[in-house]
């Protein structure tokens, strides 16, 4: 009872402060100058409409390279913890008909909603980190519905180590043609797809990486999920 | 001018880090962690805000002076992702424990430690 009034006395504290400290921040007011610069400039030098994502891939690609990683780390990370010798998954009910029947009509309709997601992160809101994760969840409406359900791991594993490469390629492309590390050569030197920004076929590499990032995502989410629902068993 | 976003995000705040204080159950822990990470993604979206401007998406009818600061957005992203990450590392932290232990208090978990 100490303990709880204790802890609510100095949350009282904390949100005093917190209030005094954001009262000085002008909110709901114009920008700062870098936001207004990205854009001023986002669609002549990205070809991306979506100011958000241009930032994410094109201006700060080599952040979400790093995100990536930990992403990557943490999946691994969860695999390590949970590794056992030898793993199955023990659940014993099967999912309810409802859920047998939604899940085989849905899943292919969420999956390629997820690479819609993906594919279009240049136009609408989404990218790559949602479009994956939206193919995470088709993958873990399989594994609640079908108790003898496993994805397939060798493929994963391979698309996941190709993907991850194939990022880290695109920035030595990028390297080698113009001169520094994810230099965005489609849409700087190629100028593919200058006259019709806003479908689909522009952006420059945005396109591209998002693609990546979707498969990365989606794969390392759906491995996360596989190692959680599985338990050790005697041999 | 103090507005009704700085509010939720606050009030999210102190809401997780009741939880973290007080809760023994390691999951409850958990969950207010992940309150706590709305409330500050929160807090980072509305300081991009702009007052009766649209989302910095460049479509028809929307230029650069009509659409809200998108570096915070990037951001929250970002933050978003590597929270999501963590999750999952502690809930399998968490399991381990379980596993281990055959319980999630916290308190006790420390005295079976010795």
């Amino acid at each position: 009872m100490l303990k709880r009034a204790l802890a609510i006395i100095t949350l009282l504290i904390i949100g005093y402060w917190l209030a005094q400290g954001l009262a000085g921040v002008p909110f709901g007011e114009d920008k700062m100058l870098v936001g207004q610069y990205y854009l001023d400039h986002v669609k002549e030098q990205t070809g991306a409409v979506n100011a958000v994502t241009a930032v994410v891939v094109n201006y700060r690609g080599f952040d979400t390279l790093g995100e990536v990683t930990v992403l990557f780390i943490a999946s691994t990370g969860v695999g390590a913890l949970l590794w056992r010798r030898r793993k199955e998954r023990t659940a014993r009910t099967e999912g309810s008909i409802v859920l047998t029947t939604g899940t085989r009509l849905l899943v292919p309709f969420v999956m390629l909603f997820g690479a819609y997601i993906f594919i279009h992160g240049h136009l609408t809101p989404g990218g790559g980190f949602p479009g994956g994760a939206t193919i995470a969840t088709a993958f873990l409406l399989l594994y609640m519905a079908f108790v003898q359900y496993e994805i397939p791991h060798k493929a994963f594993e391979k698309v996941e180590g190709a993907v991850g490469v194939s990022y880290v390629l695109v920035g030595l492309i990028g390297l080698a043609i113009g001169g520094y590390f994810l230099y965005d050569w489609i849409w700087q030197d190629w100028g593919f797809g200058t006259e019709n920004i806003g479908r689909l076929l522009s952006g420059g590499f945005i396109p591209i990486i998002y693609t990546i990032i979707g498969l990365k995502v989606g794969t390392e989410l759906s491995g996360i999920i596989d190692n959680m629902l599985k338990e050790e068993v005697s041999e | 001018m103090i507005s009704v976003y700085y509010f939720g995000a606050i009030s999210l705040i102190l809401i997780g880090l009741y939880a973290v204080l007080v809760k023994k159950n390691l999951l409850k822990m958990l969950i207010g962690l992940s309150i706590m990470e709305t409330g500050v993604n929160l807090l980072l979206v509305s300081v991009g805000y702009v007052a009766g401007r649209s989302a910095p998406i460049l479509s028809e009818g929307i230029g650069p002076n009509q659409a809200v600061d998108p570096i915070p957005q990037a951001l929250v992203l970002t933050a978003i992702v590597i929270g999501v990450a963590t999750t999952a590392m502690a809930l399998s932290v968490a399991m381990l424990l379980y596993e281990k232990y055959g319980t999630l208090n916290v308190e006790e978990i420390r005295r079976l430690r010795g």
